[in-house]
């Protein structure tokens, strides 16, 4: 269907749509909760690829992408927390990396991951720069780590001496996670929103269908206040994330303040909807049988992979402040 | 959606600005820019004269009412220019807000409702606001239950004769007319025996009392209704049809209340930059964050969820019951705004 690239450029193998085109698919992945490393590949590694990658390596690699052959990663977590220079110990020295990543999304599955390694120890971003390694070559071990939502994997990777190739100019890597970061927040916002209407529409048919004290459940006034709120935080979700679908797709200088905000929102927005789905399914919700817990799962587990609610909490006010002192 | 200014759209905003450069009653603009929590009221100046002086300006020069076709007072603009126009406008916008109820909820009922000569005799002046307008549907055992009311009109020759009591009457003491929900066949069920008119407020046996509110200020009244006389020509709708005549004035006010909604998140996010706390500036305290990025994603949602419906209107979509939301979010958003301001400053807030 050329979803996968979608917003990658046609001399690159892709559709060369946009990410308009993107937030539209990534609404429908998170609707249908759908178990491929999408977002893995297609938000954090193409996007990581499209904005630092030489000519070169958008040759190699985005087509591969587009096409399917390719699964794509970024390991840049190293255990708790939230992302932050800091936090990334693993080493880049003469050309190969050491150290532990995880969890790394799909990194099981993957076939080379964007890797944020330390290059410098000035104690500033410009320590970090970004690395392309092949994960099926030596140096790599890969293991699969249990987690909340059983539709994407999570891995734990290391690198012993593993063969990296640089991804941009040494010492830029964090500016280019943050954007991807902000990039992935909006798209991945939409496959919160996806699955926020999901979970709210198992919950509205739901209630027109159970019967309970003689009548459809969702006749009584304390199942429709869920629902209403339940709409009320998926709308207001949904109107952040075109905003940051707009300044996304014309890549407007709002886009790190639209991108925590939608972020946040659709975060907030899937998990109260998820939430209450398993209440108005009452001991359904309970059961393995019912979708409801995969959709509380997701709801959960997508809340944490870019940072969690507070990191980006965090990030809109001091966005806010920066524009306010502008 | 697209955030950006098309050229047209920005041409169009040049012009406004311009405008309302060269017009706007500047020696308020600091006053009005402070006052959007709580009541708009100016120094040393009768509010109402002077939001009269500057709606009376902008209908001269063709901005008010601007969605409104030119012929009732408007300017015949696009949904989106009005927006451009209300962005522009800013604190002066909110010298507006005792033409709310007229320019929101009576205009599109008149318009929908009235006849072409009546249509053309009552609208400029709303407009202009050189009439005001209030609505007359609520009373003591009709509230949310507004089709409970039972104010009467009684048929009498060619003209109604009303009796009974409405309450919650915004602006009723400076309003020059109304539109009236009344009861005409108490005989069926509720929402069938409504009828609409509207009526000069001056005529005799109205009387308006206002209403002491929590803040201490008199903005709502009860309205008593004796033989009031109403002549048929000001029926609004057929008779007992009232019921739907009123779901397009409630209609439109989801609109005009949900749009340009309060949320006092604005205010909030200010007065938390300048505040210093115990152990630093209240900006820089986590919990205060975590207390504004939540307020502050509800009220961008809300901004662009009313951008939203404004762009549906303008592709000739019906407002539907996504313009609850505002009413419905902001309004207890407001309170806990408030609350957590207080409650910032400790006892001092008090
Ligand atoms: C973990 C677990 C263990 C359990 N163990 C036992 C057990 O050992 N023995 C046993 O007998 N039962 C047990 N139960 C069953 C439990 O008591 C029932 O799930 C409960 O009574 C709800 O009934 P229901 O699932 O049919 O939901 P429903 O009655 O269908 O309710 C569905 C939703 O509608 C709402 N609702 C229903 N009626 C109204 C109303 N009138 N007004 C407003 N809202 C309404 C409910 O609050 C709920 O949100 C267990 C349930 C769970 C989840
Ligand atoms: C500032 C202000 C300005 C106003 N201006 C005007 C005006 O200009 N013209 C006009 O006509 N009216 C006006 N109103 C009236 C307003 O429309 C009514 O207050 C409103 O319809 C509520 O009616 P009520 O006060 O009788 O409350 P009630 O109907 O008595 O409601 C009391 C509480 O019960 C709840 N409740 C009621 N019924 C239900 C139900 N079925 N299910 C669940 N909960 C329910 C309500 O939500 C509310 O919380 C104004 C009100 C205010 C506060």
């Amino acid at each position: 269907m050329g979803f996968l690239g979608v917003a990658i450029p046609e001399q690159f193998g892709g559709a060369g749509a946009g990410h308009l085109e993107l937030c539209v698919i990534a609404e429908e992945m998170g609707r249908a909760l759908a178990p491929v490393p999408f977002s893995s590949t297609v938000y954090l590694a193409a996007e990581a690829i499209l904005i630092a990658g030489s000519d070169a390596q958008k040759q190699k690699w985005l087509p591969k992408i587009a096409s399917g052959d390719a699964i794509g990663t970024l390991a840049l977590f190293e255990g708790k927390g939230n992302p932050s220079p800091k936090a990334v110990k693993v080493t880049a020295n003469g050309g190969v990396l050491n150290g532990v990543k995880k969890p790394v999304p799909d990194g099981a599955i993957a076939d080379f991951a964007v890797v944020a390694a330390r290059t410098g120890s000035s104690g500033r971003e410009s320590d970090i720069s970004l690395f392309i390694v092949d994960l099926k070559a030596g140096g790599v071990e890969v293991k699969s780590l249990t987690n909340i939502d059983l539709t994407r994997g999570q891995a734990e990777i290391t690198f012993k001496d593993a063969k990296a190739e640089p991804l941009g100019a040494t010492g830029e890597g964090w500016s280019v996670i943050t954007q991807v970061l902000d990039r992935a927040a909006v798209l991945t916002a939409f496959e919160q929103v996806g699955g926020a209407d999901r979970a709210l529409e198992m919950g509205r048919d739901y209630a027109l269908d159970r019967i309970a004290f003689g009548r459809p459940i969702g006749s009584f006034q304390a199942v429709k206040h869920m629902l209403a709120d339940m709409y009320v935080s998926a709308t207001l979700a949904r109107s952040n994330c075109y905003y940051g679908a707009w300044a996304l797709s014309t890549n407007a200088g709002e886009l790190p303040e639209a991108a925590a905000a939608a972020r946040i929102s659709a975060t907030q927005a899937f998990q109260h909807c998820a939430k209450n789905n398993i209440q108005v399914h009452g001991g359904m919700g309970f059961t393995w049988e019912f979708d409801c817990h995969m959709y509380y799962r997701r709801a959960n587990a997508v809340a944490l992979g870019l940072g969690s609610l507070s990191y980006w909490e965090d990030a809109l006010i001091d966005r806010m402040r920066k524009k306010n002192a502008a | 959606m697209n955030f950006d200014d098309t050229p047209q759209e920005a041409a169009f905003r040049a012009e406004a600005k311009a405008w309302i450069a060269a017009n706007a009653p500047k020696q308020y603009e600091d006053e009005l820019r402070k006052a959007s929590l709580g009541r708009v009221a100016l120094q040393g100046a009768n509010i109402l004269e002077v939001a009269k002086a500057w709606q009376k300006k902008k209908a001269d020069a063709g901005w008010a009412c601007l969605h409104w076709p030119k012929e009732y007072g408007g300017r015949g603009a696009s949904p989106i220019e009005r927006v451009i126009w209300q962005q522009e406008e800013g604190p002066f916008g909110r010298l507006s807000s005792m033409f709310i109820i007229g320019h929101g909820m009576c205009g599109p009922t008149m318009m929908a409702f009235a006849g072409e000569e009546q249509k053309r005799k009552y609208l400029p002046p709303l407009a202009s606001g050189e009439k005001v307008w209030c609505q007359l549907f609520s009373e003591p055992a009709g509230g949310s239950d507004v089709a409970g009311l039972r104010t009467r009109a009684e048929k009498n020759g060619d003209e109604w004769v009303i009796n009974g009591q409405k309450i919650w009457t915004s602006g009723a003491h400076y309003s020059d007319y109304g539109i009236l929900l009344t009861r005409t066949d108490p005989t069926v069920a509720k929402h069938k025996g409504l009828t609409m008119f509207f009526l000069d407020m001056k005529s005799p046996g109205v009387e308006v009392r206002p209403i002491k509110q929590a803040s201490g200020a008199s903005d709502f009244n009860e309205v008593y209704f004796t033989d009031v006389r109403i002549p048929d020509s000001q029926r609004l709708g057929n008779v007992n049809d009232g019921w739907n005549v009123s779901l397009t004035t409630l209609m439109n006010e989801r609109m005009s209340i949900g749009a340009g909604v309060a949320t006092g998140f604005p205010e909030l996010f200010d007065f938390c930059n300048s505040l210093i706390l115990d152990d630093g500036p209240a900006i820089e305290n986590r919990a205060v964050r975590s207390k504004l990025a939540n307020w502050a994603v509800k009220a961008s949602g809300l901004k662009y969820t009313s951008m939203r419906a404004i762009s549906a209107l303008s592709r000739g979509e019906r407002p539907g019951p996504e313009n609850s939301i505002g009413k419905l979010v902001a309004g207890s958003m407001i309170q806990d705004v408030a609350t957590y301001a207080l409650d910032l400053q400790g006892a001092a807030g008090a």
